[in-house]
């Protein structure tokens, strides 16, 4: 039983116009087998929150705690909070050109892991992981997410979440860019690692369809850098009928349409 | 065939004014840029561990004059025991050499004199056949390179050892000798085939080719002489590895390579010197005569030490339906000035140029490829890589030229140049000079800096910063090294990481 508590996180951005905040104030807490969908408006700083956890540079946190079993996140860079146990699904992965991803996955694995894994477990493992997110196998030759399709940059990140078995895992957008079918095959990943390892997921994502797939247990309303309503399931139906609007500042209008 | 590189304007990029920060992974680190150069610098200072900077002590080298004039041009030639018309061919190259300017544009030679070169440095009197016969200081440097492994393994088909001045060692694997290939040092070439020297020599880079090509040609030593018969396929690589020992050492290995009709040969060059404060010169020549369907290939790692200067004319001369492949690894030296060049002579000829520049701490290298297209139908590509880091400075120098008349011939290019921090620079220079219209030209180029989001992708996935920083470079140079010999694919690989180390703060 692993827990991730975020406390007071304010962090900002440096923009053109000088700095900015974005994260003005979160608190969540989150523990193992847990699900917990974060939804709102483009812009609310959804994302934000999800890269901050993760440590990118281009986030400077001002003031809060980010803990994970007590550890301070916050410290650390980005490699020793993915040992530490946190995985971030990205909406865009990056293309590492001339890396083939059998060589990255198995580096990856090397690393949270502390030692390199049996190859013949290993070769497996992956084979068998690969052939269940409807990949072909020609795949793992390929560069890393080079010249890969929207869908296929998704099928290879949850791909990751399920070899490299992190504690928790923030899914950012995980489901944007999917057809139906695709959405499907990467929700049975997610379910999967939850299954196998009692993976505890902060999914971040704007729409409701994926929440068919990946049932959350809580569901937060994230608006203005801060979350602004928590519930049950039943609060994604809410959203789905009345959408944003009532949670954005007068006049704001949201931008969004539930799908 | 015998013009000059000639300097464009610079499409200048990279520099200090790249704005974007790498390595700042840790809340709270100071994000001033200074600070982040002044860390790198003190990585980089301590950053001593060029692996073949080893010497061996040396009566030859110490008793070796320094300096260049016409006695000392016609004393190499006498010791060699040469016929009149090659002492003749130097004497050329020496007049070339004082009537040419230094280039004036490319690396920085100004401090660069002649002089302070030792130009004939001969550490035994006749090649040894055996490794065994070599003094036993010798022996040692190349048993810790690794080469009569190699040649025991059968990972070559013949090695050439060039030690100072001379091949101190030739072998040749006996069923190539029996298919009549030839494999010996350039000294020995011009006593055993004297015909099929002189048929060649200097036919393809002329002793007036350019500044450093004429004082080759005037004080050439050693260097491989290859013949492949018609027909055979030579299809292991011959390696030949050439070690600069005494300091102040000029180097100029002279090698002519002749694959006749629908022959194959692969010849592998490394190279590597000890560290010295003071400079030492590596100026060789490389000829290749690529007669009708043949194919060659010609591979450089090229590791010299931070003190050598480094300035090499290859060219390879390509008749109907042959092949020329140049692989050009240039990771060492202080300074480089390389563009392998191929005329493509006949229709059909083809050619390409794979390369990679690293340009680290206080080195240049000014590399690239030229492509002289003067028959129908003929095509080439070229592929650069570049990467600069702690101050390093890498150029791309091309010229792409095809001549009216040769229609149907194309030429791609592709630079790609990498810079790993803010403080370094990478320059392209693409000379393109086109008199058909029906070709095909593409070029294409592209600087980019390791980015913020390619190390924080591999960073969140548990690789630290080196290691993530180790993965990207490794993969930028995969297209060149994928091109190598297993083991020299490994050891680029090694060296591009040694290069890396302490890169990021």
């Amino acid at each position: 039983m692993s827990t991730l508590q975020i406390k007071d996180l304010v962090a900002s951005v440096e923009t053109k116009d000088g700095r900015k905040r974005i994260l003005k104030g979160v608190n969540l807490t989150v523990n193992s087998g847990e699900t917990h969908a974060i939804m709102g408006p483009n812009g609310s700083g959804k994302s934000t929150l999800a890269y901050t956890l993760a440590g990118h540079p281009k986030y400077e946190v001002e003031s809060g705690q980010v803990l994970l079993d007590g550890q301070d996140l916050l410290a650390m860079t980005p490699d020793e909070r993915a040992k530490a146990g946190l995985f971030l699904a990205m909406q865009y992965p990056v293309e590492v050109p001339g890396v083939s991803m059998t060589n990255f996955l198995r580096t990856a694995k090397t690393e949270i892991d502390g030692k390199a894994p049996a190859i013949r477990t290993w070769t497996r493992e992956l084979t068998d992981a690969m052939k269940r997110l409807k990949m072909d196998p020609k795949f793992a030759t390929r560069s890393v997410n080079e010249g890969f399709s929207g869908g296929e940059k998704k099928r290879a990140e949850v791909l990751q979440l399920e070899l490299l078995r992190p504690k928790f895992a923030v899914l950012d957008e995980t489901d944007s860019g999917l057809d139906v079918d695709a959405l499907r095959i990467v929700s049975e990943g997610v379910n999967r690692a939850k299954e196998s390892t009692g993976l505890g997921i902060l999914m971040v994502t704007h729409y409701t369809r994926i929440l068919k797939y990946i049932k959350p247990d809580i569901v937060h309303v994230f608006a203005d850098g801060h979350f602004v309503k928590t519930g049950g399931p039943e609060l994604a139906d809410e959203l789905e009928e009345q959408g944003y609007d009532q949670f954005l500042p007068e006049g704001a209008g949201s931008e969004s349409a539930l799908a | 065939m015998t013009e000059e590189m000639t300097p464009q304007s610079p499409d200048e990029t990279g520099g200090a004014a790249a704005d974007v920060e790498m390595s700042q992974y840790v809340a709270g680190r100071s994000r001033v840029n200074e600070d982040k150069i002044r860390q790198d610098d003190e990585i980089i200072s301590q950053f001593g561990e060029y692996e073949y900077g080893w010497h061996d002590s040396d009566t030859a080298g110490e008793a070796a004059k320094k300096g260049i004039d016409e006695s000392v041009v016609r004393a190499i030639s006498a010791d060699k025991g040469e016929p009149e018309w090659m002492l003749d061919i130097r004497l050329k190259g020496y007049q070339a050499f004082l009537d040419k300017p230094m280039p004036d544009w490319g690396v920085d030679l100004s401090g660069f004199n002649a002089d302070d070169f030792k130009y004939y440095v001969k550490p035994i009197d006749k090649p040894a056949a055996t490794w065994e016969e070599l003094p036993d200081e010798i022996r040692t440097t190349y048993d810790r390179l690794g080469i009569p492994e190699a040649e025991k393994k059968r990972l070559v088909s013949g090695v050439a050892a060039q030690y100072e001045s001379e091949v101190i060692y030739n072998s040749i694997q006996q069923e190539l000798k029996d298919q009549g290939v030839i494999f010996v040092d350039t000294d020995t070439a011009v006593r055993e085939y004297p015909d099929l020297v002189r048929k060649y020599f200097g036919t393809v880079v002329p002793p007036d080719d350019n500044k450093f090509g004429a004082l080759n040609t005037a004080a050439w030593s050693g260097g491989s002489f290859i013949y492949v018969p018609k027909g055979v396929h030579v299809d292991i690589p011959l390696q030949a590895y050439f070690r600069i020992n005494t300091p102040n050492m000029g180097q100029f290995e002279r090698t002519l390579i002749i694959a006749d009709e629908g022959s194959y040969v692969h010849y592998v060059e490394g190279c590597t010197a000890p560290i010295y404060s003071t400079d030492s010169l590596h100026a060789a020549i490389v000829e290749i005569i690529v007669e009708k369907h043949a194919r060659v290939r010609y591979t450089t790692v090229q590791n010299w030490s931070n003190n050598v200067y480094n300035l090499v004319t290859q060219r390879a001369y390509v008749r109907e339906g042959g092949t020329m492949e140049w692989v050009d690894g240039n990771i060492g030296s202080k300074a480089t000035m390389k563009y392998p060049a191929c005329i493509l002579a006949e229709p059909y000829a083809k050619a390409e140029t794979m390369s990679l520049g690293f340009a680290g701490k206080g080195q240049y290298q000014d590399t690239g490829a030229k492509m002289i297209h003067l028959a129908p139908h003929t095509s080439s590509t070229i592929v650069a890589k570049s990467i600069s880091r702690g101050g390093g400075r890498s150029a791309y120098r091309g010229l792409v030229k095809i001549v009216d008349g040769a229609e149907g011939s194309s030429n791609s290019t592709v630079c790609d140049a990498l810079l790993v921090d803010d403080y370094s620079r990478s320059d392209t220079y693409p000379h393109v000079d086109v008199r058909e219209d029906d070709v095909s030209m593409a070029h294409e180029a592209t600087v980019s800096k390791v980015s913020e989001d390619q190390l924080f992708y591999l960073m969140s996935r548990g690789l630290s910063e080196d290691e993530a920083m180790g993965m990207i470079v490794r993969g930028f140079v995969e297209p060149i090294s994928r091109e190598l010999p297993m083991e020299y694919a490994l050891e680029l690989n090694r060296l591009v990481e040694l290069q890396m180390e302490g890169s990021v703060g």
